[in-house]
Formats: structure tokens, sequence, C-alpha cells
């Protein structure tokens, strides 16, 4: 397939806000139960959410750009019985808007205890706010990556190493993102998101590294025989019926020179895993912030290395009927 | 339809259906298929479902799949979603095209009832192209499907095309050796027949009637 940027910075931009989101309800969690002790704990998760709102918005106005009608973008959370689209449509600013109230109700403070029961466990609104934000997180996910995972004919894509995958390298992202966040709002949970950050960083790399060993051994499933419908070994395209290209041609073949397709692999595995992983324990034992957001730097434009190679990887049968002008 | 630069370095745009050749075998023993590629209307258009607007839909009564131009948000997935490559995005109006069975034709009761049929079924020189209802077992579609081995492209996928295409058909005839040689010739060896001798006389030359 033909990696189009506006769906890269979608689901790049998205997915750190969303790891984010689950990040800073972590640590609301952790500090419901008094694990860790957060100093102005409103204003971390308030400012901490207007940080995801902003990627949110980012990868919503990317989106548009991937639209031939923009205008009509209304329309596509019609179809939310059948189309993963349209859900995702649906689910995007529905997490937006908990986002949204959730940093409001930090913001000003509006917190009232619902529960009361032995200190120190707390029961705030805001923590129940932030378990349907945290669900909905993960409903984000696994929208947007279903998307891809239910085409059953992009072999590549038709598998839940995809979904596992969204979910862990976009909540690595955003780990990673609140560890250098912490730095400057609340630094006695840096160590607390640099762990978390290693530990699903490392975990994305098990599990991408897994579908990248099973992409290599895909049988396909449709042939040029197939696709025709002759039996015969030998079958060669001599005229696609289109001379100066097409949408068909434009569209799905990614026409990277085969030596920066294979090195995009290398690239991303070294910037999305290896050295976030050297930067976040560096930094997390040096308590050095510039190391910590280079780390999310790094990893982020890791990932958008990653969502090209994911786009340029997934072979359409379609390609069958389009080997020759 | 966009058509840009159709008699420029780059002719691109946007097709209903595409004529593609396929050689088969090596050469010397090759023959060139050409191969109609259009949308195959399929009975479970895997297209269908994932469109977010629902601007893509197979009509109940006729199994016709189309795009509602007004609602098409231009998205591409379901573009994505055909194993074909069936549609294509028009990259003008930045809508997604397909075949339409040329439906606005084949209701058109303004036409001659044998013109109701699809522009390329018409302008089929050698009447390739059959159009009728899948659905009928007695049409002559499905007839032909059945009685000539019409299979459906890509079966792998489950999506069952409405269009088949059919095999190509060759006249053959199988010669078996023995039937080279006349079994019932007397000599067994063929080109000796008892000739009369052209000199000789014949009973026309000798008798007269």
């Amino acid at each position: 397939m033909h990696p189009a940027f506006s769906v890269i910075f979608l689901t790049t931009l998205i997915g750190a806000g969303q790891g984010l989101f689950l990040a800073l309800f972590t640590a609301q969690s952790y500090a419901s139960v008094g694990f860790v002790n957060i100093e102005n704990p409103h204003q971390f998760y308030a400012y901490g959410s207007v940080i995801v709102l902003a990627l949110l918005a980012g990868g919503l106005v990317a989106s548009f750009f991937h639209l031939g009608h923009p205008e009509r973008a209304w329309r596509s959370a019609a179809r939310w019985r059948t189309s993963w689209l349209s859900r995702e449509v649906i689910v995007l600013p529905g997490f937006m808007l908990i986002v949204f109230i959730y940093a409001a109700m930090h913001y000003f403070n509006w917190d009232p205890m619902i529960i009361v029961t032995q200190e120190p466990l707390q029961g705030q609104l805001s923590l129940y706010v932030g378990i349907i934000g945290a669900l909905m997180s993960f409903a984000l996910f696994i929208c947007t990556a279903m998307i891809y995972a239910c085409i059953k004919f992009l072999q590549e894509w038709h598998n839940p190493l995809t979904v596992i995958n969204y979910i862990l390298l976009g909540t690595a992202s955003g780990f990673t993102l609140a560890t250098a966040y912490s730095t400057f709002m609340a630094p006695n949970l840096v160590t607390l998101f640099g762990t978390w950050a290693t530990i699903i960083t490392l975990t994305a790399f098990i599990s991408r590294t897994a579908s990248l060993i099973r992409n290599s051994r895909i049988k396909y499933k449709s042939t040029l025989q197939t696709a025709i419908g002759v039996r015969h070994a030998t079958i060669e395209q001599k005229s696609m019926g289109a001379m100066g290209g097409s949408y068909n041609t434009r569209e799905y073949f990614h026409n990277a020179k085969m030596s920066v397709f294979k090195s995009m692999k290398w690239i991303f595995l070294t910037l999305v895993f290896l050295v976030p992983v050297i930067l976040l324990t560096a930094g997390v034992k040096q308590e050095n912030t510039g190391a910590l957001i280079s780390a999310f730097i790094i990893q982020y434009l890791g990932l958008i290395a990653e969502r090209w190679f994911f786009f340029a990887q997934a072979n359409h049968p379609q390609n069958l009927y389009y080997q020759t002008v | 339809m966009s058509d840009d630069n159709p008699y420029g370095k780059d002719p691109t745009g946007t097709f209903f259906n595409r004529v593609q050749s396929f050689e088969i075998g090596t050469y010397p023993n090759t023959e060139l298929v050409h191969f109609p590629k259009s949308c195959l209307h399929c009975e479970e258009p895997p297209c269908v479902p994932v469109c977010p607007t629902g601007a893509s839909y197979k009509r109940e009564e006729d199994g016709i799949v189309l795009v509602d131009y007004d609602k098409c948000i231009g998205c591409k997935y379901c573009s994505w979603a055909c194993p074909y490559g069936a549609r294509e995005l028009d990259e003008h109006q930045k809508v997604m095209k397909k075949c339409t069975l040329c439906v606005d034709r084949i209701y058109d009761e303004a036409l001659p009832e044998e013109e109701r049929k699809p522009s390329c079924v018409l302008a089929c020189p050698t009447n390739a192209r059959l159009f009728g209802d899948v659905h009928d077992s007695e049409s002559d579609v499905s007839v032909t499907i059945r009685e000539e081995g019409g299979y459906q492209l890509m079966p792998e996928w489950g999506t069952k095309p409405a269009n088949h295409y059919l095999p190509r058909r060759k006249t053959k005839i199988k010669i078996h050796e023995d039937e080279l040689i006349r079994a019932d010739n007397p000599l067994k060896k063929e080109g000796l027949k008892p000739k009369t001798v052209v000199d000789d006389q014949t009973l026309d030359d000798v008798t007269s009637w």
C-alpha cells in the first residue's frame, strides 16, 4: 500500500495521546490507593490532559487531509454497525470529550468525593471519569487497528498482532511522553513512568518483532492464476490497460526503492525500541530532562517510520493486475 | 470521470472497465489472453460494509453495487477492501467511482428493449460479453455459466462475484494415428490405390451408346 502521511500522523499522534492519557490515569489510580504522592495533582492531570487533547486534535486534523470531501466528514458516523472506520469516527471525538471533561474537572478543581472510605483509599469523581476515558482509549486503539486488521485479503494486517501492536506502540510512546512531562510537573513520578515506558516499549518490541517474523513468512492466497482464472504455471502480464498509471498504481504501491523499504525496518526498530530504552534508562537514573524529552521525540519519529513500513509492507492482491505498463 | 492528458505523455484517468493482456506459457508455446476487468458486483461485496457513510451500497432488488457520489467522503477505504482493485478514486471529483453496470441504461424504458444492456456488452464486436440475471437459473447467462464452466475470480476470498468468466474456447479435433491410415485399404499402403492407366482406352472410347 502507498503510505499516506495523513494516516501516519493520525495513528501516531492519537496513539501517543491515548497512551499519555492512560499514563495519567495510571498515576491517578496509583495515587488513589496511596502508592504515589503527587504534589499538585490537579495541575498535573489538567495540563497533561491538555497535551492529550492537543495530540488527539492534531491527529484529527491530519485525518481530514486524507479525505476527498472533508466537509462531508460528519456523514462517516453513520455506519458504525458494520464499519470500523465509522466506529473510530465516533469513539475519537467521544474520547476527546471525556478527556476535556477530565481536564476541566482538574483545572477547576471540581472533584467531589463520591465514595468515602478509610484513608488512603479515595474515590473522587474524576477517577471514574478517568476509568471511562481509559476504556475509551482502549476502544479507540481497537477501532484504529481493526480498520486495518479486518481486511482479510491484506494478509500482513489481518492478524491479532496488528491490534496488539497498535495498543502497545501507542501506549509506549504515551508513557515515554509522560516520563518527559513528569520531570517538569511531578518529578517523583519519573521513575514510575520511566519504568512502565521501558516495560511497554520492550513488550511492544516483542509483539512487533513477532509480526515482522510472521509477515516475512506469509504465503499469499491470491496468485495470478486465481486472479485471472487460468491454470498455468507461467503467466506474465503484458499490459495493464493504462499507460500513464492510474489510481490502482498510485494507491497500492509504495514506489520506494527496495533499499529504502528494507532499511526502514531497521530504522524503526532502532528508533522506536533501542534508542528510547537506552535514553529512558539513562534519563531516569540521572534525572536528565533532555534525555527523556529526546527519548519521546526519537520514539515518535521512529513510530512514523514504523507506520510507513506498516503500510508499505502490506501487499494488496489487486497488485497482481498491475505488474507492467 | 477524469480523463487527463488523453493524448499527452502520461494519460491517466478513471476507468470502469479495463482490458489487460496476459501471456500464458513460454515461447514458442504462448497464448495471449485479453482479460477485461471491471467491478464484479459481488454477492458478498467486502467493499460495502466498510464504508463509514453508507455511500457504498448493494441494491436489494438487483444486487448492483453502487456509490452515492453525494454521500462519498473520498476516504478510499472501500477501494482498500476490494481485492480486485475495481474501485478508483476520481482525482477531480474526489469521490470513489466504479462500474455501475450501466444502471441508467438497463432500466431506461426510452430505449428499445434489446438495447437495455450495459454499454460494454453492446459494444463488444464478438459478443464475448453476456448480460443477464445470474439468479434466474434458466437465463442465458446462467445456462452459459453452468454448461460452459463459468468461473469466479479469486474464489479464495469468498466474495462470490456475480460476474463470471468463461474459459477460453478453442476448436480442436483430435486425430488418432490409426485414423490417418485407411483401415480398409486392400493394399495396406496409402497412395497405392489401383489406378487406371491414363493412356489406355476406356469404355467411352470404344462403345457408342
